[in-house]
């Protein structure tokens, strides 16, 4: 019994600690961001990094997930004689839920590992150490624009996603399954509401501070070497699309 | 000159400095030798504020360092260079980069008197035509020296070295030792060194202590510490198993 006492007890520990410290840096990473000089270079290099360069993942992702959403709600929709519902269907389900939740799975999995395991082999290696030396504040210089980079692309590879998943749908739902095309463009423009899109925008903004923040509180504290280098990229990942789809239910439940 | 006093630290109740007392004067060479994992590296990360200690002291010229806040050691830190033991350049930059960094960072400068400065401190550490290269691309010998360059790239006060031979070829080493005197004798600044490089040591070495089990227990010039009977420094100078040092 004690013994179980004892692992719930570090296991709070360890949560109390984590939480407490991505707190802090994100607190700092924030003020930082208003000191002068503005590192926009680097901002701009990691938005490069993280936007430009996922894209290719997103729109295979959405494109992808709209056309299959087309024909699984097109199966369903028939017995109720609703086909014309696809359009709207996959529309909103795009926009409100899966282009933010599937972009910030995506984005996580190929940036956030990056991040974490850049700033971890900065760790290991010794070049935070070398920028405290140099007198340049390593949360200033690293995770600043890391985050900051993470909330202003993430809404915008959610658009790219919901537009591609759209047309994912479109393809399928019209030149496959024989939807009349002004039926299908109309019914999503009925039901779709600018709101639905910036909500989902909105979400998409939350789920790029949480990987980037937690890419690189783990990449910034990792110790051990090349293994602890592995681990921060895994608890990055892991932990970003947990909390990522954990916070998407909260925010649902807000939002709509 | 940097005087440490009754220096205290501890991890997680391993006692890795346990009172270290310790003087550095201005434009010379100190090299603090000890075992590996006795804290050397602990200590010089206390000099420039990179860990603060449990109790104790680490004046420079009068002043502090382990009371400062963060805004006031970054102040301090622009006195000082460090060259890691691994070099620590930061390996998405060029070798120009490296060195350009701290001075893009602190100097208002021109590119043109930038790339002057770079090719000037390169020059320094014997290096040339190397400024495009990348980090990975370099030998270890030349990492040290970019590290070097780096360092001494603000024109510090005083430049801190962590194994600056650990990983290379004899030769090498004594190519690095040799770069150390010089550019030591051509900034006048002060260095300090923490190395087990015995030969290293006593080539450049204006004065040495010995940090052991978390105390410095000898210090002196070259000459002294080779005629000293202390019986920690002698097995540990002289490399042998047998003796007061236990090997765990």
């Amino acid at each position: 019994m004690r013994e179980l006492f004892e692992i719930i007890g570090k296991w709070a520990g360890r949560v109390v600690n984590t939480s407490g410290g991505m707190a802090l840096m994100l607190f700092q990473a924030f003020i930082w961001l208003f000191v002068p000089p503005l590192k926009l270079r680097n901002a701009f290099r990691q938005m490069e990094f993280v936007g430009v360069k996922s894209l290719f993942v997103v729109i295979l992702t959405g494109a992808f997930t709209g056309a299959v959403l087309a024909l699984q709600s097109y199966n369903a929709l028939k017995r109720f004689g609703a086909e014309s519902l696809v359009g709207p269907t996959v529309a909103l389900s795009m926009a409100r839920e899966l282009g933010p939740v599937l972009t910030g799975l995506m984005v996580t999995g190929r940036a956030g590992s990056a991040m974490a395991t850049e700033l971890g082999t900065m760790r290991v290696t010794e070049q935070i150490d070398a920028l405290y030396t140099m007198a340049v504040n390593p949360i200033k210089y690293l995770v600043s624009p890391r985050i900051l980079a993470g909330v202003l692309m993430m809404p915008v590879l959610a658009v790219v996603t919901d537009f591609v998943g759209v047309l994912g749908g479109y393809f399928v739902g019209v030149k496959m399954l024989g939807i009349n095309s002004g039926v299908y463009i109309g019914r999503t423009v009925d039901f779709v509401k600018p709101h639905d899109i910036f909500d989902g925008l909105i979400k998409a903004s939350v789920f790029g501070l949480i990987l980037s923040l937690v890419a690189c509180y783990h990449g910034f504290n990792t110790m051990g070497g090349a293994a602890g280098v592995g681990e921060a990229a895994t608890k990055s990942v892991v932990l970003g699309c947990v909390l990522i789809l954990v916070a998407d239910y909260f925010l649902t439940s807000v939002m709509f | 000159m940097i005087k440490i006093i009754d220096l205290k630290k501890s991890f997680n109740s391993k006692k890795v400095l346990d009172g270290v007392n310790l003087e550095m004067e201005k434009g010379k060479i100190t090299v603090i030798i000890g075992r590996s994992g006795e804290g050397k590296s602990v200590l010089i990360k206390h000099i420039i504020g990179l860990l603060k200690p449990d109790s104790g002291d680490v004046l420079l010229d009068g002043q502090d360092i382990t009371k400062m806040t963060e805004r006031e050691l970054n102040e301090v830190r622009r006195r000082f260079g460090m060259l890691f033991q691994g070099a620590a350049l930061f390996d998405s930059m060029t070798v120009a980069e490296n060195v350009a960094f701290p001075l893009r960072e602190h100097a208002e400068m021109s590119e043109v008197a930038l790339k002057k400065v770079i090719i000037e401190k390169l020059r320094l550490v014997g290096l040339k035509n190397v400024e495009n290269m990348m980090p990975a691309d370099l030998s270890g010998g030349m990492k040290k020296r970019v590290g070097l360059a780096r360092a001494v790239a603000m024109d510090p006060e005083i430049v801190l070295f962590d194994e600056p031979t650990t990983g290379l070829d004899p030769v090498m080493s004594d190519n690095v030792a040799t770069l150390i005197l010089d550019t030591q004798r051509n900034l006048k600044t002060t260095y300090i060194v923490i190395t087990h490089d015995i030969p290293l040591t006593y080539k450049i070495a204006d004065k040495i202590a010995m940090l052991h089990e978390g105390r410095i227990v000898e210090q002196g010039d070259v000459d002294y510490m080779k005629s000293c009977p202390n019986p920690i420094l002698r097995q540990f100078l002289e490399g042998k198993a047998e003796g007061p040092i236990k090997v765990i």
